[in-house]
């Protein structure tokens, strides 16, 4: 789950990290307040969960109060990456020194926390990567240890940072380290974190991401974030209901498989033989009649798809199961486009009874499977 | 012989009691893996599908001399459960469950790693070796013929239809590995390969791979200089969007890492053949053994 830069900091400051003043607003009024409450010319940023928002115009200077009010009108009904913006943030613009990149991840292939750090700040870390990936500096965090003093240390005087800035920046990484344990954090940059004229160091931004399996055990911070539901549409958020991986793609062929690998192996192979699919559709393990009939309406509910393909590797999900669904579903909601069926494994042949009695066809392998859809598909389109 | 498992592994079955462990607690049973005993504390003392349960791992070791563990324990309490399988030396240690938050992963593997024991998975079908009749995990056995072939795969149900591929190509598998669709897994592609390379039985390797992350890259550099046996490979999301999650946590392309068309040429330059379609794996063994 992705936390908004405000809720960001709102745990930010909670566990000490230094933030520069200010406050949310979300009306035009309320950001005139916030620049009053400071007294100091302000910078006015869009709230949205996507990045480049300066570049869409969602960050402005303002001067005074009015200015403020007036950014704020302008940010407020604004759309970023087609993702509405109904509040801002409203904080002290810095005296800037110095624009750094902070950020702690999960390197995947070492299966360890990463710090990664770089005091060439402000741009992203992939085009940094790109054009200066010297100057990008890393620190495996060992999971057993976690992080020491020294190592916080050492990340500041590799990124550059000597004297009486190294202790500030460490400690900087040693609470960021904290909040990343103590609310399951996969993904927190901080770009840019800024070293101001006065030699402190301040948060300017703040990404969050916390990990969608750990949210059981963060009940408490979730009752404190009010979630504007996530933009999804009507068959994303039934799939999601139902527990269904399903993601939209832009071609016309609908593929409904079980297991991640095997819906994906199937989309390939589909386009192997020159079609086009237009749904990644999961089932998940062990689907019965019911959730088979469901996936299937869902899929039907896309007005791109053209055509169907079911393809089913049968282990814990029964054969006869797939079949009775995908009866049941022409049978309620009836299946208006073509549609080609391959099922092997669990229960196979009482599954293809089951078919053969209702008058349905089906094939036996995947290639055949999609060569005959793509072929259906072709006639229909 | 096989991978991670031998005649004398003993299978303990962490989370008995619950309908995904007494299931396939007794699909194992059948298939003739030696499952010795069960855990689920507070139920010690009860019987599922005729094997003993126990309060924990060191009293289902004591008594049964349980010697490898697969965990059917619901996501909050599977790094426990992991804990303790390794405290008390159980190897391999297989997490079935899916959804366990990462950075238990990332302790529990840290954990099993300090003690040289492997983790598979988790949100891993298992492992099985056909010859031995042993299976640790999920997989429909039926589909898993005996013979030379190792085969490591991040997917459940598309390694079963490339076993059946291989099993119906007339070869057969040594050991099959579900290495776990999440972003961070216990046993990699590159540990699964040295450990194949080792075993006698295993003439060739197949290697399924998917989007996300560069554990196939690593696994087709260290193939490139060391290995000998033939490997082929399957990678599944070549038409999959950037920055969309395919089902599993770890399938995902992020920015220009992590797709398909990276994968396929590393193990190529590695000299891996890699299928254009699962089917394509069995025709392409036959050639190589």
């Amino acid at each position: 789950m992705k936390l908004f830069e405000h809720e960001a900091k709102d745990i930010f400051r909670v566990s000490g990290l230094p933030t520069p003043p200010g406050g949310l607003a979300r009306t035009p009024e309320e950001a005139a307040t916030r620049a009053r409450e400071i007294g100091k010319p302000v910078v006015v940023k869009a709230q949205v969960l996507t990045g480049k928002r300066g570049k869409a115009g969602g960050v402005k200077f303002a001067d005074t109060p009015s200015d403020a009010e007036t950014a704020a009108r302008e940010i407020l009904g604004m759309r970023i990456n087609d993702m509405p913006v109904d509040a801002v943030i409203v904080e002290e613009k810095l005296d800037i020194a110095q624009e750094i990149y902070v950020g702690i991840t999960i390197d995947r292939n070492e299966r360890k926390y990463v710090l990664i750090g770089s005091a060439a700040g402000g741009m992203s870390i992939e085009e940094l990567a790109v054009e200066h990936p010297e100057k990008i500096i890393k620190h495996h965090v060992d999971p057993g240890l976690g992080l020491s003093g020294y190592e916080a240390r050492n990340m500041a005087i590799d990124m550059g940072f000597r004297g009486k800035q190294i202790g500030p920046l460490a400690d900087f990484f040693m609470k960021l380290w904290s909040i990343v344990q103590v609310h399951d954090v996969e993904l927190t940059e901080i770009n840019p974190l800024i070293l101001t004229k006065d030699g402190r160091f301040l948060a300017a931004d703040a990404r969050l991401n916390i990990d969608d399996n750990a949210l059981y055990r963060h009940k408490k911070l979730l009752e404190g974030i009010k979630r504007e539901p996530v933009e999804q549409n009507a068959r994303e958020r039934e799939a999601e209901q139902h527990g269904m991986a399903y993601v939209e793609l832009e071609g016309n062929i609908a593929c409904i498989c079980n297991g991640a690998g095997l819906t994906m192996a199937t989309l390939d192979v589909v386009s192997l033989y020159g079609g086009k699919a237009s749904t990644f559709l999961d089932l998940g393990g062990g689907s019965d009649a019911e959730r088979v009939k469901m996936g299937i309406e869902i899929a039907l509910m896309y007005p791109q798809v053209k055509a169907v393909l079911v393809n089913i590797m049968g282990g814990i999900t029964r054969c006869d199961e797939v079949a009775k669904g995908i009866v049941a579903a022409r049978k309620e909601r009836g299946i208006d486009v073509p549609m080609v069926i391959r099922m092997v494994g669990t229960n196979e042949e009482e599954g293809q009874r089951i078919l053969t009695e209702a008058g349905i066809s089906f094939v036996r392998t995947m290639e055949e499977a999609a060569s005959k859809i793509v072929e259906l598909v072709k006639e229909v389109a | 012989m096989a991978i991670l498992v031998d005649r004398k592994t003993r299978v303990l079955i962490q989370g008995i009691t619950g309908a995904q462990g007494t299931f396939h607690s007794a699909s194992m049973l059948k298939y003739g893996t030696k499952v010795v005993a069960g855990t689920s504390p507070g139920k010690g003392g009860e019987q599922v599908n005729g094997i003993p349960v126990y309060d924990s791992v060191k009293e289902a070791k004591e008594a049964q001399g349980a010697n490898a563990s697969v965990i059917f324990v619901p996501a909050p309490f599977a790094a426990d459960s992991a804990f303790e399988a390794i405290d008390s030396g159980l190897n391999p240690v297989v997490i079935i469950t899916e959804h366990l938050p990462v950075q238990d992963e990332i302790r529990v593997i840290h954990a099993a790693k300090q003690k040289g024991i492997y983790i598979v998975g988790p949100n891993t079908p298992g492992v099985i070796a056909p010859g031995l009749k042993q299976k640790l995990g999920i997989m429909p056995g039926h589909v898993f013929a005996d013979g030379p072939v190792g085969l490591m795969s991040r997917s459940g149900t598309l390694t079963y239809e490339i076993a059946a591929g291989i099993t119906n190509a007339g070869i057969g598998i040594s050991t099959a590995i579900g290495l776990g669709g999440d972003p961070c897994v216990g046993l990699t592609p590159l540990e699964g390969i040295k450990l194949f390379e080792k075993d006698k039985k295993t003439k060739a390797v197949v290697l399924v791979g998917e989007i996300g992350g560069d554990a196939e890259e690593r696994a087709a550099a260290y193939i490139k200089e060391n290995v000998q046996i033939p490997v082929v490979g399957f990678i599944a999301g070549r038409t999959a969007p950037p920055g969309k999650r395919m089902g599993h946590a770890g399938a995902i392309i992020s920015g220009s890492t992590g797709t398909a068309d990276a994968k396929i040429k590393a193990l190529k330059d590695a000299g891996v053949q890699v299928a254009e379609k699962p089917s394509d794996v069995g025709r392409l063994l036959k050639m190589q053994l």
